[in-house]
């Protein structure tokens, strides 16, 4: 049937396949972000050198256990064997030869198939007395020690036990050995080796727990202070880090992050109280200064030239009054929030209505305005405020190029929006690109040209209200103002 | 034609009573906002002009709470504050306009004049008219003594805008506001070439012109001298 309709086969076969797929495929790269998050962390890097500390310090005590625990028993047999050859030597003194074999035929008789062995060998190296056959074939491991192999008969079968011999040179070429098995003591050290190995494991396993615990316990509350610290810098002046009441480092930073953040609310909002204070303070005034001119104009004029001095200062206070307005709305945009207002924008679309606004105002003045805007460039934002931002840099560029082209681009890159407003003129030189955002700061050659030095101050303002960058490049010749935001 | 304004600013609210006065207007003056409340509610007006920062109840609340009583006249509220901000505020509070102090005497008279139009015209008409200039809005064509004008898509609502307000001063920032919908203030005199583009299309070759330029105001666009 497979070979008569393959096509019905095909998606049968590839549909759990790619289920499988998925089904492993979407946490796996979820952990690893997630654990490389972990390790980055600070708190997670001071588990761990505590870990490293205390693993190794128990290392050393386990070590140290294990060899003073496992040599305990191996010295007690050579103490035992040392006491039994001081004692046969001091028998052999007193009684001789045949006294010597005397006694230990009694002992060797007593130990049968036994743990302990006792050889005397005559100068030929044959055996005059002793519960084993023949001198053993070991290897000395220093004067007067011997380790061997001693075949004993456990439960009816024959077994090479390890053995610790001490032997003793007696007149004549005669030799006397005791020996002793001690395969106890290795099973013994084996023992403690696996109950230290056990025990190391347990503690590793339960500090790395502990650790792990430690680390995510601290991390949260770092969390906490972050999230806190994100959500006051995206606006909301009155988030504050929650306090637990332990009374820990934790509460107190949290305590003084809070006592900070309270201040700079209150700061944020004498700012603006100030700010509407001189704003109703001073326009009110202005307003009749403006008033009193404007009745003054409709008054019928003895002299021609006082209603043109009158004009000229009703101009003077217009052009006072859009500095103030500018002063006004920086210091808004700069302590206030917009957050609540920003929506979903086409910044190409943005780009293109204030670009067409001026595109008449550029050809008249000899300018060729040109507009590229690719289409769906997404950003969050205030689109009168942004039209603003994109209308003063074309201002400036009718202001101070000169003639020549206005490039007008929006368009997108490595998923950030791009607006730029390029000219051909002047362009600023490279140690004034910063300063020239500043409020009020004019080139020396601009002062001629009617303007208030607040312009890229505002565009400035703005463009960090919605959280993007603005720079000024060399257009080579000319300049070229780039603003950035993150596209949506 | 009775107008209301509600301004503490004794100075000020003399100079709007003056001035609306000499343009034909009757007008009661309040010093705060209780007080314009209560003239607001108890009289019928054509329009109310108030200030936004009052003493004893702010000029927000004052349009809140005639919405809420649903006294429609037409609000014009003035401010010292010009953000966006405060003007989507004081927009969204039931003001109909909103105008920034200080402000020219004739930019305040021309918001009046078309608050007291609104809602007066048949919106529902699908051409317009003025003299021998004819706007299609179906067909969106515009006509002058029966000969085809090419507009862009822009000059065809700026031209939209001057012949539904037919006869009346329009200020830039008026036009700026309804035609682009920008509510800030170009240094440049962007609307000026706008205009007088328009201008060359529907007033070049004609003996009488339709467009014209009020010095120290705006514009108006109407049939002949009138």
């Amino acid at each position: 049937m497979a070979g008569e309709k393959p096509p019905l086969l095909a998606p049968s076969l590839t549909l759990p396949r790619s289920q499988g797929k998925e089904g492993w495929g979407w946490p796996a790269p979820q952990l690893v972000r997630s654990l490389r998050r972990l390790v980055r962390t600070h708190a997670f890097r001071l588990a761990a050198l505590y870990f490293l500390v205390f693993a190794l310090s128990v290392l050393g005590i386990l070590l140290l256990v294990y060899w003073t625990s496992a040599n305990f028993v191996e010295r007690q047999t050579e103490a035992t064997l040392d006491a039994e050859i001081t004692g046969l030597a001091e028998q052999y003194a007193q009684r001789g030869l045949s006294g010597l074999i005397q006694i230990v035929a009694a002992r060797s008789a007593g130990e049968s198939g036994g743990a302990a062995v006792y050889l005397v060998t005559d100068p030929e190296g044959k055996p005059l007395v002793g519960n084993i056959a023949a001198w053993p074939g070991g290897v000395p491991i220093r004067n007067g020690w011997l380790s061997f192999g001693l075949e004993r008969n456990i439960g009816g079968h024959l077994e090479t036990r390890p053995a610790l011999g001490r032997l003793l040179a007696i007149r004549g070429g005669y030799r006397l050995l005791v020996g002793r098995d001690i395969s106890d003591a290795a099973t013994f050290r084996s023992q403690v080796r696996s109950a230290l190995l056990w025990g190391g494991l347990i503690v590793l396993c339960v500090g790395l727990l502990g650790g792990t615990v430690m680390s995510r316990n601290m991390l949260r509350r770092v969390e906490q202070v972050n999230r806190t610290s994100e959500r006051v810098i995206t606006g909301n002046l009155s988030d504050r880090v929650p306090v637990q009441g332990t009374g820990d480092e934790f509460d107190q930073l949290a305590a003084n992050l809070n006592r900070m953040l309270e201040q700079i609310e209150r700061l944020m909002t004498a700012m603006r109280e100030v700010t509407d204070d001189v704003a109703h303070d001073l326009k009110t005034p202005l307003s009749r200064l403006r008033a009193r001119l404007e009745r003054a104009l409709a008054e019928p004029a003895a002299d021609p030239s006082q209603n043109e001095a009158i004009r000229a200062a009703i101009d003077e206070a217009d052009r006072l009054l859009a500095t103030f307005n500018a002063l006004l709305s920086i210091a808004e945009l700069e302590s206030g929030t917009l957050r609540d207002q920003t929506e979903r924008l086409d910044l190409s679309e943005i780009t293109r209505s204030a670009a067409e606004l001026y595109e008449p105002v550029a050809e008249e003045r000899g300018f060729a305005l040109t507009i590229a805007t690719e289409p769906g460039v997404q950003i969050r934002g205030d689109r009168h405020l942004l039209s603003q931002a994109i209308a003063n840099l074309i201002d400036n560029a009718l202001k101070y190029a000169g003639g020549g082209e206005i490039a007008v681009r929006a368009f997108r890159r490595d998923g950030r929006a791009v607006l730029e407003v390029a000219d051909h003129g002047p362009g600023i030189p490279q140690a004034d690109r910063e300063a020239v955002f500043d409020r009020f700061f004019r080139l020396e050659r601009s002062r001629t040209t009617p303007g208030n030095g607040l312009g890229l101050s505002l565009v400035r303002a703005i463009v960090r209200r919605h959280d993007g960058t603005v720079v000024l490049e060399d257009n080579a010749p000319g300049l070229r103002a780039r603003l950035e935001f993150t596209a949506v | 034609m009775k107008i209301l304004v509600v301004e503490d600013d004794r100075e000020t609210a003399a100079y709007l009573a003056k001035g609306l006065d000499e343009s034909g207007y009757t007008v009661d003056c309040a010093n705060d906002g209780r007080e314009g409340l209560f003239l607001a509610s108890s009289t019928e007006y054509n329009a109310i002009i108030l200030d936004r920062m009052l003493p004893s109840m702010d000029g927000l609340a004052v349009v809140g709470a005639l919405r809420a009583a649903e006294i429609r006249t037409p609000a014009l509220i003035l401010s010292a504050l010009g953000s966006v901000d405060d003007r989507v505020k004081g927009l969204r509070a039931g003001g109909d306009d909103y105008l920034v102090k200080p402000f020219a005497f004739s930019e305040l008279l021309a918001r009046v004049e078309a608050l007291l139009r609104r809602g007066t015209g048949p919106a529902t008409e699908t051409r317009l008219r003025v003299a021998d200039l004819e706007l299609d809005l179906l067909t969106r064509t515009v006509r002058r003594h029966g000969k085809s004008i090419e507009v862009l898509p822009r000059e065809f609502r700026l031209l939209e805008y001057l012949m539904r307000n037919a006869g009346h001063v329009i200020t830039r920032t008026m036009l700026l506001e309804h035609v682009w919908d920008y509510h800030f203030d170009p240094q440049t005199n962007v609307i000026d070439v706008h205009v007088s583009r328009l201008r060359q299309k529907i007033d070049k070759g004609f003996d009488r012109p339709l467009l014209h330029t009020v010095r120290g105001a705006g514009y108006c666009l109407r049939a002949a001298e009138s």
